[in-house]
């Protein structure tokens, strides 16, 4: 019980920072859109290319990217106001008072999480408004937005284990840049059968490629590599709970 | 006139020097955007199939991309180390003595220059590594360097005039995503005539980044192209003297304040 009323105040704070606060809230839900619109948008060509099979179209098949895109770095921007809460010292408040801090990692989680589905909500809404096709039902959209949740949380635990370590705002870039250059080097515009060159070696090993893929799979109702993408990106996320465990034991001996 | 070119020269060097002190400031506009040249390379190769492609290496097509993306770096570097004198208060320490109010922007821009040439010859030197062939020759690779380092000169001006208007260099740094948007909707990762989406096609055809890129990619791929050139050009010359107007206005402000 301790923990989930450490969690609720945790949450309930960070939630409220972000939404009475336009520069942290606007970016979180702007930069997804415009992802959208610039690959969507600008690159529809691209389904003409001949290997192409996507038959709901270019803008569904970037959705599905865009969305887990917004998932990660939803919880990325979630571990900017962990480090924020350590430099001006309230994060070291909060390990002397928290009764069980477990409870703050889990608070830090729900708060990226509910902040990530006010952006998917959005994101949704201008994605059907401009005419997305979706072939997949109810369930295989929910196996997306579920992939999207342990994104979600892999990415918030990344970024909690980081800030958690360094401390400051500073590490910034070290949350930041591994996630941006993983999701890149996944089979972004088209899919991985015709990615050529080194970006092909590097997208078969990389996890997300088998997360997207799927998710793709799910909006086209042809479910492709759901078990080893769950797999993957569930893997990531205990890997990275241990992560940010260790970094909030690190954070406690620092005091 | 000898102890003008000395101010801007002292002035040029101290930016020169304060830039290469911090490797973040060196290897970001270095490292960044070939690594999205890299990432966009390998993934829209495919797009070369398309009927009507330019041509049949996308390496090519996007390497014109690097240039403007280095120059938008450009902007705030220069922006950020003068709202750093600002807030440190060097510039208030400049405007007690002689040095004339132009000096201090012309050293400043100095600086850009010198590195947005760094930056040109560093993203030349990996495109022909990886097999890039400049169609226009020998004679548009050194007009290419002039390209790149005009457009520097523009962007580095426009960030100038952003921190002496505002002072903060959280201020210039907030420029950056809107930069970015301009960047992404414009003709970088495909050609406006392939560009299916009618609004998006009219929006990056209104974005004057598309003629940036246009005017490096005609010479990299198509050779001269005078319509390119001449626009690529004419629009880069209206962003300079407008920015350099505003910068200096600013700075005329601000010295008086």
């Amino acid at each position: 019980m301790k923990t989930l009323a450490v969690a609720r105040g945790v949450s309930w704070r960070m939630l409220h920072n972000v939404f009475t606060n336009p520069s942290l809230l606007i970016p979180s839900i702007v930069f997804p859109l415009f992802f959208f619109t610039a690959f969507a948008g600008g690159l529809s060509r691209v389904h003409d290319v001949p290997g192409f099979n996507f038959p709901q179209g270019y803008t569904a098949f970037q959705y599905v990217f865009v969305v887990l895109q917004s998932a990660a770095f939803g919880g990325v921007f979630t571990g900017f106001g962990i480090a924020r809460d350590f430099e001006s010292g309230f994060a070291r408040r909060l390990l002397l008072t928290a009764p069980h801090r477990s409870g703050i990692v889990l608070g830090y989680g729900l708060s990226a999480l509910v902040r990530w589905l006010v952006t998917l909500t959005v994101l949704t809404t201008v994605a059907f408004a401009v005419g997305m096709q979706v072939g997949g039902s109810g369930v295989e959209l929910f196996g997306l937005y579920a992939l999207g949740l342990i994104l979600n949380i892999a990415a918030l635990l990344w970024a909690c284990g980081v800030a958690m370590r360094f401390r400051t705002l500073q590490a910034g870039p070290v949350m930041q840049l591994p996630v941006f250059l993983v999701l890149f080097f996944a089979p972004v515009y088209v899919p991985l059968s015709l990615l050529q060159g080194w970006i092909h070696g590097v997208a078969v090993v990389n996890p997300l490629t088998r997360v997207i893929e799927a998710g793709r799979g799910f909006v086209a109702a042809d479910p492709t590599e759901v078990a080893a993408a769950f797999f993957a990106a569930l893997a990531l996320a205990g890997g990275f709970f241990l992560w940010a465990i260790r970094g909030l034991r690190k954070a406690e001996t620092a005091g | 006139m000898n102890s003008f070119v000395d101010q801007v020269y002292f002035l040029a060097r101290r930016s020169v020097v304060r830039t290469a002190r911090q490797p973040a400031n060196v290897i970001s506009p270095l490292v960044f955007p070939l690594f999205l040249l890299a990432v966009n390379s390998g993934g829209l190769k495919a797009e070369t199939h398309l009927p009507g492609f330019p041509t049949s290496s996308f390496v090519a097509f996007a390497l014109a991309v690097p240039f403007i993306q280095g120059a938008l770096f450009s902007t705030m570097n220069a922006g950020t180390d003068l709202a750093r004198d600002i807030q440190t208060g060097f510039l208030n320490r400049l405007s007690l003595t002689p040095m004339r109010r132009i000096a201090v922007l012309a050293g400043q821009l100095g600086g850009v220059v010198t590195m947005g040439l760094v930056q040109v010859l560093v993203y030349l030197a990996v495109g022909l590594i990886i097999g890039v062939r400049i169609a226009s020759g020998p004679a548009g690779v050194l007009v290419l360097i002039v390209f790149g380092v005009f457009v520097c000169l523009g962007f580095g001006a426009l960030g100038a005039f952003a921190a002496l208007r505002t002072g903060s260099g959280e201020a210039v740094q907030s420029l950056f995503p809107a930069f970015f948007v301009f960047l992404f909707i414009s003709s970088m990762n495909i050609p406006r005539n392939l560009m299916e989406i009618t609004w998006f096609r009219d929006v990056a055809t209104a974005n004057p980044v598309s003629y940036l890129l246009e005017c490096v990619r005609s010479l990299i791929i198509k050779g001269w192209d005078l319509e390119a050139l001449a626009l690529g050009f004419g629009i880069t010359a209206v962003i300079t003297a407008a920015s350099l107007t505003l910068a200096s206005w600013a700075l005329k402000v601000r010295m008086a304040g």
